[in-house]
């Protein structure tokens, strides 16, 4: 497939947006069983809600331009019951929604506790929004990467993993971003944070891979003997019929060479995971945001280069009928 | 249940591009707006098309064939592009089977392009929303046209009556009983999308001559159980008579 980079953005900011709203999450129902300090609210989870809530509005942004009429994309809303797109279409706004209500309940201190058990575990107002924001998150992660991963001749992403995948590289960026975002505003918070976002990388470290190694093995199921329905070894096309090329020679095909291809992975390999890992080591170590904040950014950039990849790496089986001019 | 089709047969098929031509003039006329072409005469000259003729080489030189194909929406009956749609603008008729995408619904999003495998969507620049095959689903249903003109422009076009167009659900249907006795098949079935679009295969009709037919068994000798004479070099009676 031609990686399209309003796709590319919109799975890659999305993911941080979500991985981020994910960690304060995990930090505040942590604390509410005093298994961390609890943090103040305006200046950590309600901050922290909005920069979550920031990098799902560019992400909606970014998908936008994939839209050739993005005026009437309020309609892709409609087929919820067939269409993962339309799922995503759906739960995206909504989890934006519970985001900023998050946010806003923890700014002006909307918080009541409704009750306290006798071990002393408090349960806040925004526990529970932010219960129903967890839900929507991990429903936008099973969406996004269901997009992909249901379309069955698209053998490269018809996988479990692509789901698994995508929900794992987003929490692990969004970890990143909360590690370096509470060195600042709940240092406390920082080695909590930090660690985990270790521990989901690595993860997600082992199931990328996993998918690599199962797409490098991958037969195709299509041939040029089903596609045509002619039965001998050699078959070649002499002509697709035109010359000047059409959305089949332009969108189907990343028209890189191999060896880009090639590299873009190990690139990605490098950029997602080790450095990050070490940058976030070194971070931790010495509590320096911009160690930490270096570490998000090179794993950004590195996530654009994994997107770009998987897409490069599907191989549409419309290709066989458009292999020479 | 009615589920129209072309079957296309291979065996006729000239790889003249009738069909294709015919087509885009027709549905580049057609109520639902025009199928653009951008830099038509300039470099890189690229439009949108529901039709191609695309050709192959089978076998190896000198032992080649050439195989013309055209290819087009096959109207699955298990449409992949239909469910993955978000809004619904591509559906599957339920009177005659013949899938459809509304241009005023399309939000252009692409995604039911790479749910086909066949390859058999193509965007409208121009416009930004997805085109295909329609079947001509306006001119097989105009009343306004002589029954013998109410079939796809495609089929109008064709010279050698390569594509065929018909019910395939009616199983005494012209096309139906072609696809029965003439080995009809469907592109790519291992994805079970059912296309209703069947091809025929190219047939070749041999001439099988065994050693025994090439010598007469009614010769007269044989009557008196004689075995035949050797060959001779000189002209003999059959050669110069025919019985």
């Amino acid at each position: 497939m031609n990686p399209a980079f309003s796709v590319i953005f919109l799975t890659t900011l999305i993911g941080v947006g979500q991985g981020m709203f994910l960690a304060l999450f995990t930090g505040q129902s942590y604390s509410a069983v005093e298994l961390l300090p609890s943090e103040d609210s305006t200046g950590f989870y309600g901050t922290g809600a909005l920069i979550a809530l920031a990098f799902l509005v560019l992400g909606l942004i970014a998908s936008v331009f994939h839209l050739g009429r993005p005026e009437r994309a309020w309609r892709a809303a409609a087929m919820w019951r067939t269409s993962w797109l339309s799922r995503e279409v759906i739960v995206l706004p909504a989890l934006m929604f519970l985001v900023f209500v998050y946010a806003v309940m923890h700014l002006f201190g909307w918080d009541t506790v409704l009750f306290t058990t006798k071990s002393g575990a408090r349960l806040q107002l925004t526990l529970i929004v932010g219960t129903l924001g967890m839900l929507a998150t991990f429903g936008l992660f099973i969406a996004t990467g269901m997009i992909y991963a249901c379309l069955k001749f698209l053998q490269e992403w018809n996988s479990p993993l692509t789901v698994i995948n995508y929900i794992l590289l987003g929490t692990a960026s969004g970890f990143l971003l909360a590690t370096a975002f509470a060195n600042t505003n709940a240092p406390e918070l920082m080695r909590f944070y930090g660690i985990w976002a270790i521990i989901i990388t690595v993860a997600g470290f082992i199931t990328r891979s996993a998918s690599l190694i199962r797409n490098a093995r991958l037969k195709a199921k299509s041939t040029i003997q089903t596609a045509l329905g002619i039965r001998h070894n050699k078959i070649r096309q002499k002509a697709m019929g035109f010359m000047g090329g059409s959305v089949n020679t332009r969108d189907f095909s990343h028209h890189m060479t191999a060896t880009f291809l090639k590299s873009i992975k190990w690139i990605f390999l490098l950029l997602v995971f080790v450095l990050p890992v070490a940058f976030l080591w070194e971070g931790i170590e010495t509590a320096n945001t911009a160690i930490l904040l270096t570490a998000f950014i090179i794993q950004y950039i590195g996530l654009l280069g994994e997107r770009w990849f998987f897409f490069a790496q599907a191989n549409h089986p419309q290709n066989l009928y458009y292999q020479t001019v | 249940m009615t589920q129209l089709a072309l079957v296309i047969d291979l065996n006729v098929c000239v790889g003249c591009h009738a069909c294709v031509t015919s087509c885009k003039e027709w549905n580049t006329s057609g109520p639902a707006g025009f199928m653009t072409d951008e830099n038509p005469y300039s470099k890189d000259p690229t439009g949108t098309f529901f039709n191609r003729v695309q050709t192959y080489e089978i076998g190896e030189f000198p032992a080649t064939e050439t195989l013309h194909f055209p290819k087009s929406c096959l109207h699955c009956e298990d449409p992949p592009c239909v469910p993955v749609c978000p809004t619904g603008a591509s559906y599957k008729r339920k009177e005659d089977g013949i899938v459809l995408v509304d241009y005023d619904k399309c939000i252009g999003c692409r995604y039911c392009s790479w749910a086909c495998p066949y390859g058999a969507r193509e965007i409208d620049e121009k416009q930004q929303v997805m085109k295909k095959c329609t079947l001509c689903v306006d001119r097989i249903y105009d009343t306004s046209l002589p029954d013998t003109e109410r079939k796809p422009a495609c089929v109008l076009a064709c010279p050698t009556s390569a594509r065929l167009f018909g019910d395939v659900h009616d199983s005494e249907s012209d096309i139906s009983i072609k696809i029965r006795e003439e080995g009809g098949y469907q592109l790519m079935p291992e994805w079970g999308t059912k296309p209703a679009n069947h091809y025929l295969p190219r047939r070749k009709t041999r001439l099988h001559i065994h050693e025994d037919e090439l010598v007469r068994a009614d010769n007269p000798l044989k009557k008196e159980q004689r075995g035949p004479s050797k060959p001779v070099d000189a002209p003999t009676l059959d050669d110069s008579t025919s019985w």
